[in-house]
């Protein structure tokens, strides 16, 4: 019920389109506040360090956000005055929101995605200072010059603002219908899905031509979101994103690692109409995607898939079964699944070597866990498993070399 | 720091409740409390464990470091028990477990066990006035002390019912409301519904058995099972994955999330309940008590740098191992110490335990039975010898025992099975080995044991533990009620086994006296039993201690006498009888006696 309302209440603004009339104790605003906040997943990178996020500490800030150029290190937003946003006004907010501008001129870093969050109105980034204002300020200081030369010249990023960067609030298209809008609205706005969905450029900027055909991100494989059948939302129906989405888990997927707290964050906290209308508009995208490279699956007298399968009949078919179908809402579906066939194979290379726990959620509390195996695979079997993974039962992927079997066995050293 | 570095006690602020272990009772009581608005704390001796961190597929069914040297349980050097056969006798401290394995850790036993999940018979409850009214006075063994439970089964059911659906239990149900169900136990209570899965898939040795005990006339039945056949949902959200009959649960944790355990159907949502809080590696030492005796005011435990902490809280629940709920209450003062001698006293009194037996056949190599592809509680069961599903008129016992076919491993280490006679080492025995280790198969009695004024626990005059406190004495034997029980029952089982078609045949019925050493089951009962009379149980009907109504314990110490069946369904139906009468009727007046004694 009360999601409904909140849902009710951030249709209301983005539909009204000026400043919603507040209650008399502000009540309604900092109550969409709060629900904008849930759909921006603002607390994912703004958490404390510790790992606690209970109310102000969802804000306090200082966790590092890895880019290709350097660890940003993200700020306090807790309405401390010191060194959090306590002497912001909503205009210092609008303009840090909408251009990526702080309060004295200094320009902030798209790690920061002012690019999607340009899209909200003024009434959507009010109440979220509204609801901000609320929280206790807790004082922590934050360094928050952490990357190397060059990038550290923040005035550069006028001219990476001119190149790469179009504000402007969201602006609905009126032959679709209202729900198509509100998830087109909450897509590319605030929970600014292709930040990491989307392949960035040299300069860390939007592959616009590539929306949502996913990419490398942070060690893992951020997927492709488009309709491709094989790779990307195709197969899967409206419902299936639904439940995905707000229980981090479905009959064919589940969430982990980076999406896993998005889960937990932001999407599992969201209405169930806000992931409808997610889902429709992911369903039906304004431009249709390019398509994904064809691929035709491995013969099955492959020297890798003949080893890979042998290690899959001893290590992983007690879960995922003989035949690739895992066990619904518990152990994930690898046949057919977009996870194994992305184009780059980080993400299975690192669950394989590294394990990972699925997202939690209220909806879905069990949370089970892929045990690590890169104690007992070496590099070879590690590229002959994961190969015979994304070309058994239908699957079809570009094998996966012994080398980069290698590479993500370092990456998960170095920064484990 | 005192000299001598004791350190002084700290006082924790107040809890609703704190909660003396955190196993099976524990966490389900912690759900029921926190739900009912209670700030909890579980305070639990043994480590965290959890299926993600601890019991992962690559390292779980590791039988040398769980099954032989086994890491789950208690440790001896931090805990253990004296144990003797008579009164006459000095106990002697158990340096190693044997007979029974008390697990050790957040999930406690129900991380190890096998997955056995029964209801008693409606007979058991009230077994001492339902053999009376059937046999007369002279049923009774000497010395008996057999009593009713004080509840129904009929009052137990609703309870029976939320632990199997909590757990996913697979199974077939025998009688529906009265109505009984072609293929399960045609002897059960009436349930109120089915099992939330079915029964598991049998293998070459329940084929065979289900075939041979049809044929003699018994009616056998999937044994109820908690190692689940299929996904399962359970109503607190939590989900359990099909079991993969891998045959490693008992004295392991489940790498597949196939086997219900706390880990598996409560502690995921507990775990993130805001009114919930766990503290592992720290020891309960003892209950404290207001100045009039007549209230328990918190406990003191030990955390694991040594420090002693005094944790507030207006409920104590004991739900600690059977074992150590009774000690913690000699201990502590709860409830009067039992005194053999006299027949008065509680604490302690009516200890029991469980008498098994088997039968083992070696068959010839036509034969494959193939129990490495198995689980562990991967049975049928036949029933027609349990409790007093038959006349014991001439019989000279009370109980019975159910008879079992299981096929729940058959691991390298400790599964050696070789016919009687062969040499323990050599050719001969490798030969013997190679050729039963596929062509074997038992049939399994799992026997009840009455109770008896001289089997009960006290605390130990000689041996104590790391912290200076005495040990928990046993004092049991098998009596002749169950010798003759074992060898009434067993005798029923040859039959079976001679039709199942097995060339050598060996029968090994229960005898005395009860040795420590070799592992028998780890179903120990009593000593803090329920009932309806303050003079013979130590808790009520809702497991209130009589004399300290903010004193509930919970688990197997409640019986008072044990049934011919595995404890730990009706231990969770208990608990969740326990927690209901706790929130719907102590909480509204707390402080206060459920029954008026």
């Amino acid at each position: 019920m009360r999601a409904r309302l909140l849902a009710a209440l951030a249709g209301l603004s983005l539909l009204a389109g000026g400043p919603a009339r507040a209650a008399p104790d502000n009540f309604d605003q900092v109550e969409r506040g709060r629900y904008l906040v849930v759909l921006g997943d603002c607390v994912a990178c703004h958490m404390s360090t510790s790992g606690n996020h209970e109310g102000s500490q969802g804000f306090v800030g200082g966790r590092p956000i890895e880019t290709p150029f350097g660890n940003i290190v993200t700020p306090n937003i807790t309405p401390d005055r010191a060194t959090g946003i306590g002497t912001w006004s909503a205009d210092d907010f609008y303009r840090a929101m909408h251009e990526g501008v702080r309060p004295n001129g200094a320009h902030l870093y798209p790690a920061f995605p002012y690019t999607y969050f340009t899209r909200m109105p003024r009434a959507d980034t009010d109440a979220i200072l509204a609801y901000l204002n609320t929280l206790e300020p807790v004082n922590n200081a934050v360094d928050r010059n952490t990357l190397p030369f060059p990038f550290n010249i923040r005035a550069s990023m006028l001219a990476w603002n001119a190149l790469f960067f179009e504000p402007g609030e969201f602006r609905p298209d009126p032959n679709r219908s209202a729900e198509w809008n509100r998830g087109a609205y909450i897509v590319e706005g605030p929970a600014h899905c292709g930040a990491c969905h989307t392949p960035k450029n040299l300069a860390g900027a939007d592959r616009t031509s590539e929306h949502f055909v996913g990419g490398p991100l942070q060690g893992w494989f951020a997927t492709n979101l488009t309709g491709d059948q094989r790779t990307g939302l195709g197969a899967w129906s409206v419902e299936e994103i639904v439940e995905y989405l707000g229980k981090g888990r479905n009959a064919r997927s589940a969430a982990s690692g980076p999406m896993a707290e998005v889960v937990e964050y932001s999407t599992s906290l969201m209405s169930e109409a806000d992931l409808r209308a997610i889902a429709v508009y992911l369903k039906e995208p304004p431009v249709a995607a390019p398509a994904a490279p064809a691929r035709t699956a491995l013969a099955g007298d492959n020297t890798q898939m003949v080893t890979g399968e042998a290690i899959y009949l001893d290590r992983c078919m007690a879960c995922h079964r003989r035949d690739g179908e895992g066990v619904p809402r518990m152990f994930p579906r690898l046949a057919g699944s977009q996870v194994v066939q992305q184009e780059g194979n980080e993400t299975l290379l690192r669950v394989v070597l590294q394990g990972v726990r699925a997202a939690y959620s209220p909806h879905a509390p069990t949370s089970p866990a892929m045990p690590a195996f890169g104690w007992r695979l070496n590099d070879d079997q590690t590229a002959a498993v994961t190969t015979y993974i994304r070309n058994a039962w239908g699957n079809a992927a570009p094998a996966v070399t012994a080398a980069d079997a290698g590479r993500m066995r370092d990456l998960l050293r170095d920064r484990p | 720091m005192e000299p001598g570095g004791a350190q002084l006690m700290r006082r924790l602020p107040r809890k609703d409740a704190v909660i003396i272990g955190l196993g099976w009772t524990g966490a389900i009581m912690g759900h029921e409390l926190c739900q009912a608005g209670l700030e909890v704390v579980a305070l639990e001796r043994g480590p965290w464990r959890d299926t993600a961190s601890d019991f992962n597929i690559g390292t779980a069914p590791d039988e040398l470091r769980y099954g032989i040297r086994g890491e789950l349980f208690l440790n001896n050097s931090q805990d253990s028990v004296t144990a003797r056969n008579k009164m006459d006798q000095v106990a002697l401290p158990i340096r190693k477990w044997g007979s029974f394995l008390p697990g050790n850790g957040v999930g406690g036993s129900g991380v190890h066990w096998n997955g056995h999940t029964w209801r008693f018979l409606p007979s058991d409850f009230n077994i001492l006035s339902h053999y009376r009214e059937r046999y007369g006075e002279g049923i009774f063994p000497e010395n008996h002390s057999i009593q009713d439970w004080g509840i129904s089964y009929d009052e137990l059911e609703p309870y029976y019912d939320k632990f199997e659906y909590l757990a996913g239990i697979s199974g077939q149900a025998g009688n529906i409301n009265g109505e009984i169900q072609p293929g399960g136990n045609p002897f059960e209570g009436r349930r109120q519904r089915g099992y939330p899965t079915p029964p598991l898939k049998g293998q070459h040795a329940q084929d065979l058995f289900s075939k041979a005990a049809t044929e003699l006339g018994f009616k056998p039945f999937p044994m109820p099972s908690a190692n689940i056949s299929q996904a399962y949902t359970n109503p607190l959200g939590v989900t359990l994955a099909p079991c993969t009959y891998c045959g490693f649960c008992e004295r392991f944790g489940c790498a597949n999330y196939s086997k219900a355990s706390p880990q598996t159907t409560v502690l995921p949502v507990l775990m993130r309940h805001p009114g919930f809080e766990a503290r592992t590696q720290c020891e309960v030492v003892r209950v404290l008590k207001s100045s009039d005796g007549k209230t328990a005011t918190g406990v003191v435990y030990i955390d694991a740098q040594g420090q002693e902490w005094e944790q507030p809280a207006d409920l104590v629940i004991m739900a600690a191992y059977q074992l150590w709920n009774v000690r913690l209450m000699l201990y502590s003062g709860i409830g009067k110490p039992y005194d053999p001698s006299t027949g008065e006293g509680v604490v302690g009194r009516n200890y029991a335990y469980q008498a098994n037996s088997s039968v083992n056949g070696f068959f010839d190599n036509t034969h494959a039975f193939n129990h490495w592809a198995g689980a562990g509680s991967l049975g049928i069961t036949a029933d027609e010898y349990n409790g007093d599903n038959f006349d014991h008129t001439g019989l000279n016992f009370v109980g019975g025992a159910n008879i079992n076919c299981t096929s729940f491993h058959a691991r390298p280490i400790s599964a050696r099975p070789i016919p009687p006679g062969t040499p323990r080492w050599g050719s001969a025995w490798k030969k013997a080995t190679r050729e039963a280790y596929n062509t074997f198969a038992n049939v399994g009695s799992q026997g009840s044991v009455m109770s008896f004024r001289d089997n009960y626990l006290d605390l130990d005059p000689t041996y104590k533990d790391r912290l200076g406190r005495p040990l928990l004495r046993m004092t049991f034997d098998f009596k002749p009620n169950e010798e003759r029980m074992s060898a009434y029952v067993t005798e029923k089982m040859v039959p079976i086994m001679r039709a199942m078609g097995a060339k050598q045949i060996v029968a090994n019925p229960k005898k005395g006296p009860w040795n420590v050493v070799p592992y028998q089951t780890t179903h120990n009962t009593g000593g803090a039993v329920m009932g309806d009379n303050p003079r013979t149980s130590a808790v009520n009907k809702y497991l209130q201690v009589w004399d300290m109504p903010n004193v509930f314990v919970l688990g197997a110490s409640a019986f008072p006498q044990n049934a011919g069946y595995n404890p730990t369904g009706t231990v969770g139906a208990l608990t969740y009888l326990a927690a209901d009468a706790i929130v719907s009727q102590y909480l509204k007046n707390p402080g206060q006696p459920l029954v008026q004694a």
